[in-house]
């Protein structure tokens, strides 16, 4: 590969020549408000958690969280309604952020997860009081204290309260709002490490076995740090190859309608870098979506992170992440289907299978509902590997109906306590239908709409994106995800079972009453779950017409 | 010089990176290898803004150098605080979940 003569001119400049000016960058604050609410929202938290007094820290963190995602979601509409999901879809910020149907339809169902998270995160009615008699959440008093040390007693003692963890969400949501809406491969990266890093922290944060949730931390830490360097590294090659990140400029390097150089036609002369690159990429997508061989994490962190962060990671992590995988196969990669569809065949359908068949195996609540959600990011891959209009919209449709069925049934998983905390395991929550009715009949709406039952959300979208999968060719993959969901069914029936036909233990849970905070947050996704069950039409329709990138 | 064998050592240092995040057990040198995995990411960007004449490579370098210092003040928070807890940062320590 030679080196262009002219290129020195970028960095080197003759000291007589004249000044050059720099144009200002065009931003359209308008069109990123949802983004810049969030962020906002996140910066004021920060400056709530450093000048307001401790006693006064809690209301104010959930008052402005909420207004930055009311205000986020009021943008969206607005957006949405001026026909920036549609007609006038375009790039703003100089061409780093794509305002379309699929990322203003995806920050839409971000900003709503947020809303029920930060409710569930408010909740301070499960723990019993501290001994001053000060309400307690699900966080560590102190975060920088070692578990078990007087320092901590004095901590809890005190009713100190982790408050921090409001803006730590709202960056992550604003990282989560950006990754999906990324339209150059930098952009995504950053957003991938906004949305990241506040996660991670989250995650060391609980309450109750604190030794559990750090370790959770260490290994999403480590793994989360590990993929996000196969991502960067892929990103290095696909700039290689095609001289520019943005998600426009590389399908055109791609399909080869690029104005050709010098520099472009010896990258391009060798396919290598093109597709090492978006391998690398790729490891680091799916293990944000938690597909397997990239899923050794999930279970982990979800049993040992804080069960209000499980909620939130498993729902908006996902939505944003297939987000990302979306944009990045169907915008910028169209050019190589054929040599990405074939992996991800083998992807889905390795997702489908281990993460049915492990699920059966699991004896505690929220390792089984991980394995859960495995199995749904390869029914989701389904979807994605359609590579039509339907796949686009199948997956937009999917994701907003999984994230509030998995909300919810984390959300109960918090209800379910002893002496120790939430009680976990699933051989305590034997008979709770016949102790508490409600609590079990709400799980169990949650389990079969997991199950993807007729007239819950999940039959909507797993028939959408199966159909999508049938119409594009991928046959077998549609009969492996009947197959795996009829496995999946049975181990989410077995828990329907346990919980109803067998007698309550003597020394069993009790269901705690929650505040109207996790009350709210249960109802919407019983909501939801019946709303996208029994009339899928308007969400598929607003689905569909959400479903065209722009680049 | 060529700058394609900037390349080559770009690739040796992540696998070398790559390499360390798999068979080292302290969590530390862990981190450390995953720093190696973002800077052999930075040579290699540098290396194609050379290749390509433009300057998007040495931009996003900047971007990285950025992220990989907010990386490291989170990663050592949390090594920190499993450090102090357990007095071991051996990655094989934190075992209480398994399948």
């Amino acid at each position: 590969m030679s080196v262009p003569d002219t290129v020195h001119s970028l960095w080197t400049v003759a000291a007589s020549s004249t000044t050059q000016t720099i144009p200002t960058p065009h931003i359209e604050y308008g069109q990123l408000s949802p983004m810049l609410a969030v962020f906002g929202a996140a910066a004021l938290g920060i400056l709530a958690e450093a000048f307001l007094p401790r006693r006064n820290r809690y209301w104010a963190q959930i008052g402005i969280a909420m207004a930055g995602l009311v205000g986020a979601f009021v943008a969206v509409v607005v957006l949405a309604a001026q026909g920036y999901a549609g007609t006038k879809a375009h790039l703003a910020a100089m061409g780093a952020v794509a305002v379309d149907g699929p990322s203003l339809f995806l920050q839409g169902t971000i900003v709503l997860i947020a809303v029920v998270s930060v409710l569930g995160f408010a909740e301070r009615h499960l723990e019993p009081r501290s001994s001053t008699g000060a309400p307690v959440d699900a966080f560590a008093p102190q975060a920088a204290t070692v578990p078990g040390s007087d320092a901590e007693k004095s901590a809890a003692r005190s009713g100190f309260a982790t408050t921090e963890v409001f803006p730590l969400t709202m960056f992550a949501v604003g990282g989560m709002l950006l990754f999906p809406a990324a339209s150059d491969l930098l952009t995504m990266f950053v957003a991938l490490e906004v949305f990241s890093l506040p996660l991670y922290l989250l995650c060391a944060l609980a309450r109750r076995r604190r030794l559990l949730s750090q370790e959770a931390a260490v290994k999403y830490f480590l793994l989360g740090a590990f993929s996000s360097a196969f991502f960067l590294f892929g990103l290095a090659l696909i700039y290689g190859y095609a001289g520019t990140v943005s998600i426009g400029g590389i399908a055109d390097v791609v399909s080869g309608t690029a104005t050709p150089t010098p520099a472009l036609a010896n990258t391009t002369a060798n396919d290598a870098l093109l597709l090492i690159g978006l391998a690398m990429l790729g490891v680091g997508l799916l293990f944000k979506v938690g597909a397997v061989p990239f899923h050794a994490w999930t279970p982990d962190v979800y049993q040992g992170a804080p069960t209000p962060v499980t909620g939130f990671m498993a729902s908006a992590t996902k939505v944003a992440a297939f987000g990302a995988t979306l944009r990045l196969l169907y915008a910028a990669f169209p050019g190589v289907t054929w040599d990405w569809r074939p992996v991800l065949w083998g992807v889905a359908i390795l997702t489908m299978v281990v993460g049915a068949i492990i699920a059966v195996t699991q004896t505690d609540v929220k390792r089984l509902l991980a394995y859960s959600s495995i199995a749904h990011a390869g029914f989701i891959l389904t979807g994605v590997i359609a590579m039509n209009k339907a796949g686009v919209s199948a997956v937009l449709f999917y994701l907003g109906a999984y994230s509030f069925v998995t909300l919810g049934a984390f959300a109960v998983v918090t209800l379910v306590r002893d002496a120790g905390g939430e009680a976990t395991h699933l051989s305590r929550w034997a008979g709770l239908g016949r102790r508490s009715p409600l609590v079990a009949a709400t799980f169990a709406l949650f389990l079969l709409a997991f199950a993807g039952i007729p007239l819950t959300s999940g039959f909507a979208g797993k028939f959408a994106v199966f159909q999508a999968a049938a119409s594009s060719g991928a046959t077998p993959l549609v009969i492996v995800g009947v197959l795996s969901s009829a496995v999946a069914a049975f181990f989410y029936i077995r828990v329907i079972v346990l919980m109803f036909f067998s007698d309550p233990r003597p020394d069993g849970p009790t269901v705690a009453v929650p505040s109207a905070f996790t009350a709210t947050a249960i109802a919407l996704g019983v909501l939801v779950t019946l709303g996208l069950g029994i009339l899928p039409q308007y969400f598929l329709h607003l689905a569909d017409q959400a479903s065209v990138f722009v680049r | 010089m060529n700058p394609v064998n900037y390349l080559y050592l770009a690739a040796l240092l992540f696998t070398i990176g790559a390499t360390g995040v798999l068979v080292r057990r302290n969590a530390i040198v862990l981190f450390m290898c995953v720093e190696l995995m973002l800077n052999a990411s930075n040579l290699a960007l540098v290396t194609f803004s050379r290749l390509h004449g433009n300057l998007d490579g040495q931009i996003i370098a900047f971007f990285t150098m950025v992220v990989a210092a907010a990386e490291v003040v989170v990663g050592l928070a949390i090594i920190v605080s499993v450090f102090r807890t357990r007095h071991s940062a051996s990655v094989d320590d934190t075992n209480l979940m398994k399948l």
